[in-house]
């Protein structure tokens, strides 16, 4: 079924090779993928595997030595550095492992963040970040700041903040490695819900297979390149 | 606009480091406030006296030089002189001497060319008529409790008397005010009769130390300047004729270079405030490399983040400099209360309101420069890996 979806990836002999002084270090090595529109995919390999290279390549974080990556038919490995801020800002939501909150702006503040780029008045911000707190069921929390909430709820505005600005693609890197079983399992519940009833397309880098679950797909990386099965991975 | 929050959540990250940051900005700018307020004062003796249609003609060697009272009816010849008059310093001093006030021997006719200082008429006969007699300004008089009628012993530190005495006694006649606050630091002066005077020194009669014109028309001010010092050309007692304003300024400018002295300060302040500010604004963003790196993640530009920066070390100075200048302009009041007239301390107006803010928003840009650039340029998939 899944593979009837439109692609929304389409990654193509993608390779990124970090230098470190005279050091080439190749982190992936001609990468070949689709994601399509809608699909929840979690990537998983050991610790070195070129995981959240391959993610941040995807949400435009980092550039490729090699290869392309179209997103929505957008090159972007062809944009300059202001042009991917742009595109980022349009069209990826971005969770992080610790959350990445800004400690000094309440829960509603740190949601609105992404709609400061836009041209929206601030009433219209703040109706639309409460919208997306509602949508993590932190509406009682929006006033509060960062320390004021648990792990789980600090992840939950995260990614409030992630799809207030409603883009086609999430990426997710570790998004319940600092949380506890049951936050980690409402974290991933509402991922879910979000690739089910909102449609968005979702990339996870995970290590825990539990996690993996949730996901339609699971990809395995291994020394940089895609592997079929977590026993290549592990061998 | 829509940033401030951000600028401001960034500034109470660290409140107590932005505290004491603030009071740091906030000291040099009180100090720029008042020694600009002080400059300024200095620099107003000579642009505040009312005289664009009075000269002033002393030595051309030194205005410590005396000249001959033969000048008097030559320059009263010269065609545009309205009036001439004369005076001497003398340079008392009263009981300890510690509360200074500048003593001069006038001309009888010396206060028909200041008619902005306001005497009584009475007063003005009795002076003429007193060989003894003296005029000080009201705020002196206030500081010293005199009254008319009083007699004022000065000690002559210059100019004894025929008969070696040091003790000259004078009778207040008349007190005079001066009505624009800006020439009230005249209120601080002591005149004598000059006859009394030049009749009982030891040494330098018929001679003064500088004579005051009065011209018909101001315009006529250069041509006239030339025309009196022409008529000592060549003499032993050459002389230089200038506006009042300028004779004033350069009397002052003699006592010290107050502009320099003040520029001199005003720069290790801001110095040290660059370095202190710069240091305390690097700090600042290296602490907050990883929320820059999320803010360019989510899509703020190089430039946002350049400018967010910026706008946080303009305000933090800013904050600063707002306080540290109304501060200065409480403690000017404060030292004006203190000093009398003698010096009239100008308010902290906006002039120095706008010459501060200038200078903050310029220390801001310069001392957010560099951690700005950083943020800018972060790399980041370096900075959210703690890279």
């Amino acid at each position: 079924m899944r593979s009837e979806l439109r692609t929304l990836v389409e990654i193509r002999n993608l390779s990124k090779v970090y230098s470190r002084g005279q050091q080439k270090l190749e982190v992936l090595h001609h990468i070949d993928l689709d994601i399509g529109a809608s699909d929840f995919v979690a990537l998983m390999g050991p610790s070195g595997s070129g995981k959240t290279t391959l993610l941040n390549l995807i949400g435009g974080l980092d550039s490729p030595t090699d290869g392309t990556i179209a997103v929505g038919g957008e090159h972007i490995e062809r944009l300059g550095e202001d042009a991917l801020a742009k595109w980022r800002a349009a069209n990826v939501g971005f969770v992080f492992q610790f959350y990445n909150l800004l400690p000094m702006l309440t829960a509603r503040r740190n949601v609105e963040l992404p709609l400061l780029l836009t041209r929206l008045s601030a009433a219209e911000r703040r109706r639309k970040a409460a919208i997306a707190l509602e949508l993590v069921s932190l509406t009682e929390r929006a006033e509060h700041k960062p320390s004021e909430l648990s792990g789980g709820q600090q992840q939950r505005v995260a990614i409030a903040r992630a799809i207030v600005s409603d883009p086609q693609l999430l990426v997710c890197d570790e998004p319940t490695g600092d949380l506890d079983r049951q936050s980690a399992a409402e974290v991933l519940t509402l991922m879910q819900d979000l690739n089910r009833d909102h449609g968005k397309t979702i990339v996870m880098v995970t290590h825990d297979p539990k996690a993996a679950e949730f996901a339609h797909r699971t990809l395995h990386l291994d020394k940089g390149t895609l592997v079929d099965s977590p026993e290549q991975s592990a061998a | 606009m829509k940033y401030l929050h951000l600028i401001w959540a960034a500034l109470l990250r660290r409140k107590a480091r932005t505290v004491f940051t603030i009071l740091s900005v906030l000291t040099a700018f009180l100090l720029f406030g008042l020694l600009d307020t002080v400059r300024t004062a200095f620099n107003n003796v000579g642009g505040n006296v009312s005289g664009a249609d009075r000269l002033v003609t002393v030595s051309k060697i030194s205005f410590t030089m005396a000249l001959p009272m033969s000048l008097n009816t030559r320059i009263q010849a010269v065609p545009g002189v309205a009036a001439v008059s004369y005076a001497n310093w003398f340079g008392g001093q009263y009981q300890d001497g510690r509360d200074f006030f500048p003593s001069q021997a006038v001309a009888k006719n010396f206060f028909d060319l200041y008619p902005e200082w306001q005497m009584p008429a009475a007063q003005r006969k009795a002076f003429r008529d007193t060989r003894t007699g003296a005029v000080v300004g009201e705020n002196l008089a206030k500081r010293m409790g005199w009254k008319i009628g009083d007699k004022i012993p000065l000690q002559a530190t210059i100019f004894p008397q025929k008969g070696g005495s040091n003790t000259w006694v004078f009778d207040l006649v008349g007190i005079y005010h001066v009505s624009n606050p800006e020439q009230r630091g005249n209120e601080n002066n002591f005149w004598f009769n000059y006859d009394y005077f030049d009749e009982a020194r030891q040494f330098g009669q018929g001679s003064v130390g500088r004579y005051a014109i009065k011209l018909t028309d101001p315009k006529q001010a250069t041509a006239v300047e030339q025309a009196i010092d022409a008529l000592s050309a060549d003499s032993d007692h050459e002389t230089k004729t200038e506006t009042e304003q300028a004779f004033t300024a350069a009397l002052v400018g003699q006592f010290a270079d107050i502009g320099l002295i003040v520029g001199s300060i005003m720069g290790a302040v801001f110095f040290t405030l660059v370095l202190l500010t710069g240091n305390t604004m690097a700090q600042a963003v290296r602490e907050r490399i990883p929320e820059l790196a999320v803010l360019k993640t989510i899509g703020f530009s190089r430039r946002s983040v350049l400018t967010l920066v910026l706008a946080e070390a303009v305000l933090l100075l800013a904050i600063g400099a707002s306080i540290g200048l109304f501060l200065a302009g409480i403690a000017a009041a404060a030292v004006q209360t203190q000093i009398g007239t003698q010096l009239v301390l100008p308010p902290v107006g906006a002039t120095e309101w706008l010459r501060g803010l200038a200078l903050a928003a310029v220390i801001g840009i310069i001392v957010g420069f560099l951690p700005a650039r950083r943020g800018m340029r972060l790399r980041i998939v370096d900075a959210l890996s703690g890279r």
